[in-house]
Formats: C-alpha cells, structure tokens, sequence
C-alpha cells in the first residue's frame, strides 16, 4: 500500500496523524509511544453521559456516507435497559471512489480498537465485531494479531484496564457484497443470513439491530474520531469544522486530477476548486474540468459550469442565499447537501472534458446491476434496465427516447424500495441524464 | 451400485484436516449469540483450503450449524466471492468500476485475459474464467477501494496499484 505523502498545509492529520509518521508500524508498542489507549483509559475516568455529550458537542456526524450526527445516534441506546447490547463496525467501504478504511485497517489498527473501547464503555456493550470486506485479505490478520496484543496487555477481554469491564472483538469478513454496506444488511450478514436489507420502521439498529438487540453501526474512521474528540475536547474539535459538522473528514479523491490520494481536511476548510487545484495538483496538462461527483459513485454528479444558491452567512452573521460556483462550494455536508448533492463518503471523483458521459453513467449502472441484492422489484428488475438502456446508447443502438426513459426508470425505483440502494442507483441516472442532456440526446439519436 | 461408487468424486468433507476442523471449531467461538453467525467465516476457511465449496462443504458446514444446506447455498450463491467450482491457480481480479474504468482498467482486463488465453467476454455465472492449462483465472470485481491508485487489481490475495502494461508481462511470468 502506498504511504501517504507529506501533509499539504491546509490538512490536519488526526485520524491519519501515526500512519504519517515515518516507520509507523501496526503493532502495539508502536502505538503506545504514540499516545495509544490514554483516551480508553481516561474514558474510564468519565461517566459515559459525559462521554455522549462530548461526542454530541464535538458535532461529529458519520463518515460512511449518511452524515448522521454520532452523538445522537449513540443517545437511542438505553445504557441500562438490561438488554445485551452489540457495535458493529462497518469496514465494509465499497462506495466507488472511497478509499479511507483500508488505510486505517491495515496501517493503524490499535487506533480503531479504541475507538471501540470508548464507544463500548460508553454504551455498556461487551460484544463487538469490525465487518471488513474480504477483498482487504491482509487486514483480517492484522486486525486479529492487534486484538491478541490488546488482550494479552488487559485492553480487551476480561477486566479491561482492571474496570470490571469486559468486552470481546472479533472481525467478520463479507463476501463482496456492496449491499452490506448498508446497516441493516450488514447485521443479516452478521446474523449468516442472506444479507437483505431489513424493512423499516424501526429505522434504527439502535432500536433492532444485531440479534434484535440494541445495537451501534458506525464506520471505522467515525469510531476513530472519537479518540480524538476525547483528546481535544469536544470544543477544540469542533472548532475545526463548521457549525453542526465537526472535526476533520477524511477526502478521498480519484479521476483526472494530477495527485489524486487521501487528504484529511478540517470540515469545511477548503472549497472543491482549493481540493482540487491546491492540493491535487490540477488537471491533467490542456485538459478542462467537466463535472465532479462530490461524495461517491451514489451522490449526484455536478457540472462543471453549474451555479448553486448556497446560504452562507453574510457581513451581520444572518444566513444570505448566495449565487456559488461548483468550486467555490466549501466542502462541508451543509454546503453540498445546498448544492444538491451529498457529501456522503467523502470521495470526488473528477472527470475531465476527455470525458464521455453516457460512459461514465454506464459504468456505474453496470455496478448497480451487478449489486441490487434482488429484495425490491422496482430495483431489481430497474437498475438492470437502466444498466441495458446505457449500454445500447454507448454501443450506438440508443433508441430517440432513451435519455427519458433512463430517467423515467430511475424515477420509478427512488423512494419504492425497503434501503437506500434504490436511490444510490438513482441518482446517477438522474443526474447525469439531467445536466449532460445534450450529450445524452446525441447518443440516442444514433439509431 | 458398484458403477456408482467409482463414478463419484471424493468429497471435499471427506478430507478435512486437522487444522482446519481446529480453524473451523474457533471460529465458531467468536459466535457466542448465534451459531449460525459463523456461516461466512466457515465458507471462507472452507474455500481458502479446498479453492471452492463443493455441496459436501455446503452440507458439511450446514451440518455443523446445525442448518438445513439451502441456509449455506443461498449464501453461497449470492456473494460474488464464493465458488462452487475450482479457478485457476493464480486468480487475477481486475478492478472495473468508475476510476479504475477511466485509469484503463477495461484494457488491462482484456490484455491479462489474452495474455492467459482467457476468452474476455465470458461471463462467470458458472465459475470464473479460466484458462485452459488451469493456471490462471481472470474475472472483473466492482469497485476495489483503491481509487487513489488506479487502475489496480488484485492477485491472488495481494493488491496491485497502478498497473501498466508492462507488468503484465512481468505477472503472467510470475505465476506460470
């Protein structure tokens, strides 16, 4: 695996700050010469409602793509309600264009398991697993010598840090199944079911999860923020990001830029254009930029020329709608979400004018064919349609109405199915068909 | 009955060694809820041993948690990384997906195939491609979460960043 270059002046290296550290090694004395497992044990020091208010001050929000503020997702556990309670640790990063985890799972494995002993103290849980993907076939051992270390120094296992706390780590490799990415279907995974989506209401595992207990889903690098929160203080790791999103986040960028690679930003600290052409180095020589999908393969895609109203706040400090160019969005949920699009996992994947449209969408709904698990008609039988119709366009057999009807089958699969598959499949399609129509329409008049 | 006997394969759950059976009994462990939790880890120690889950080690491991076979084979088939018959010696995944897409990967996929004689628009619903001296299979896998580094793939289990052309000489070479 490649190491990470030096840091670019407008990063701030948290969650990658031991990776960046020439020789940094995965193994535990390594780790505690960095500062390892001061915050597990002064968690232990703390009452978990202190610890659930600082992850909620912290405005920590979930780093798998959702953006749902941690703290409150924490707070639907009922610390002592007598039931078993369970983490589980979504490694699963299958999101086109995200290429985060792996780093911290196979890099820095001691940072993310106490990550863990923090969140499991806090939330009283005793079992916890890290769902990986299988493809990272190194991790699985890496993860698993980490854990014996942690164990045969007290950190995991019986009596924690001589607490009385007892808690057990165990990792769990998938099968290669995008699909388990998503929360509900990770657990079915977990459960050695075959990994649908579960129906919801209750839309929180907090509420049903693993073993219809109460249970915790949060990504490795959110449950590597916490650490850290604890370190700071919840006021200094706010302040890194903007109001109601905190701390730093992790940018993964791939495509037609010069150094594409991992860049961990303070939440909103630089806008698309900075990330790009600061820090990326630009675009490739006498190439012009043609569109950015800002927050993995699923979020919305946006074009280069395109001017969004985005709310900032003006001279008095009140919230002034204001006309902003895709690079001069500020890279935060608020900012992206005001441009239509999403965050998400944080991956901008950017294309340049050499860039066929209808081939970029057609790649992408050949993977969302390839990954509808199959549950919910409208996306099983949809996105194998739109796969089709984007196909025969590329191939030059489009028919006059295919842009509509990509658009029309896409419309018909949002919001009709049981996870939020249905609209990460969507979206490309709506959005592509939408903002490069011309191309599109040139492509279906072929035939 | 004598016909029958020679006309059967020997089974994989026939030849379970020690050390896996020791794999397979710890593995369960880590399940203390739910048994059959083990499921997964039990197919890929199954497959890392044998290179593909035969229906002897899809009764096999039902058997062993306490399962009817179908609760193996419907997870057997639905992820894309079990097989239910052998691939090639050495099995070469080649990224497709967007940024891997635009860094080449569809070209690399056809120059590894032709440079193992694997027929590149075969499809891999019943096994993976494979070449006819069986020493490698090459099969196009979504999205390998290194965007970073692309085009890359995956050689057995080892990831290949920024593939050129000329490494492919250099790994077909290496494993033949």
């Amino acid at each position: 695996m490649s190491t990470l270059p030096s840091a670019h002046p407008k990063e701030r290296r948290i969650i990658f700050g031991n990776v960046s550290e020439p020789n940094y090694a995965p193994d535990l004395e390594t780790y505690l010469k960095h500062g390892g497992y001061n915050e597990a044990k002064k968690a232990f020091t703390m009452k978990p409602d202190e610890i659930i208010a600082e992850v909620k001050a912290a405005n920590l929000r979930g780093r798998g793509g959702a953006a749902f503020p941690t703290g409150v997702k924490w707070g639907f556990i009922r610390r002592d309600d007598g039931k078993p309670h369970y983490l589980c640790v979504n490694g699963d990063e299958s999101e086109p264009g995200t290429f985060k985890d792996r780093i911290i799972l196979h890099q820095d494995p001691h940072q993310l398991l106490e990550g863990i002993i923090i969140t499991c103290f806090t939330l009283n849980i005793h079992l916890a697993y890290i769902y990986i993907r299988c493809e990272f076939t190194h991790a699985k051992a890496i993860l698993e010598k980490a854990i014996e270390e942690a164990k045969a120094r007290g950190f995991l296992g019986k009596n924690i840090f001589g607490q009385g706390f007892d808690l057990d780590v165990y990792v769990h490799e998938g099968g290669g199944a995008y699909i388990c990415g998503e929360e509900t279907s990770l657990l079915e995974s977990i459960e050695g079911k075959r990994p649908y989506p579960r129906i919801k209401p209750p839309y929180f595992p907090a509420v049903l999860g693993l073993y219809m207990a109460p249970t915790i889903v949060n990504n490795v690098e959110t449950i590597c923020h916490v650490k850290h929160i604890l370190r700071l203080g919840s006021a200094e790791y706010a302040k890194m990001g903007t109001a109601g999103d905190g701390g730093t986040r992790i940018m993964c960028v791939s495509g037609d830029v010069m150094r594409p690679g991992t860049y961990e930003l303070p939440v909103g600290a630089v806008t698309m254009g900075e990330l790009i052409f600061d820090i990326c180095g630009g675009l490739k020589p006498g190439r012009s930029l043609k569109a950015i999908i800002p927050g993995g393969s699923s979020s919305k895609v946006l074009r280069a020329d395109e001017v969004f109203k985005i709310k900032k706040p003006g001279p008095d400090g009140a919230m002034v709608e204001q006309e902003t160019k895709l690079l001069d969005i500020v890279l935060d949920a608020a900012s992206v979400a005001a441009a239509g699009s999403m965050i998400g996992s944080a991956a901008v994947i950017v294309m340049d004018d050499s860039r066929n449209m209808v081939w970029a969408l057609n790649n992408l709904n050949q993977f969302y064919a390839h990954e509808s698990c199959g549950q919910c008609t409208p996306c099983r039988e949809g996105v194998l349609w739109m796969s089709k119709i984007s196909t025969r366009m590329l191939a030059g057999g489009g028919h006059e109405n295919d842009p509509k009807m990509l658009h029309t089958v896409a419309d018909n699969i949002a919001g009709r199915t049981i996870c939020a598959f249905g609209e990460a499949a969507s979206w490309p399609t709506q959005s592509f068909t939408e903002k490069f129509a011309e191309e599109f329409a040139a492509a279906a008049g072929k035939n | 009955m004598g016909l029958i006997m020679t006309l059967t394969p020997v089974t994989q759950s026939s030849q379970i060694p020690p050390a896996l059976l020791e794999k397979i009994e710890e593995a369960i462990t880590h399940y203390p809820v739910s048994k059959r939790s083990a499921a997964l880890p039990l197919m890929h120690l199954w497959q890392n041993h044998f290179g593909y889950i035969d229906e002897s080690g899809i009764e096999w491991i039902a058997a062993k948690l306490e399962l009817q076979p179908i609760a193996i084979l419907e997870i057997v088939t639905f992820y894309p990384w079990f097989r239910q018959t052998a691939p090639g010696k050495t099995i070469i995944r080649v990224c497709r997906t967007l940024s891997c897409a635009m860094a080449g990967s569809y070209e690399l996929h056809d120059q590894l195939c032709k440079a193992t004689g694997i027929d590149s628009a075969a499809g891999h619903d019943h096994g993976l491609p494979t070449s006819p001296d069986g020493k490698f299979s090459v099969e196009f896998v979504e999205c390998l979460a290194s965007c970073g580094t692309a085009p890359v793939c995956m050689i057995n289990n080892d990831l290949v960043e920024k593939v050129t052309p000329a490494d492919i000489t250099t790994i077909v070479a290496q494993h033949s």
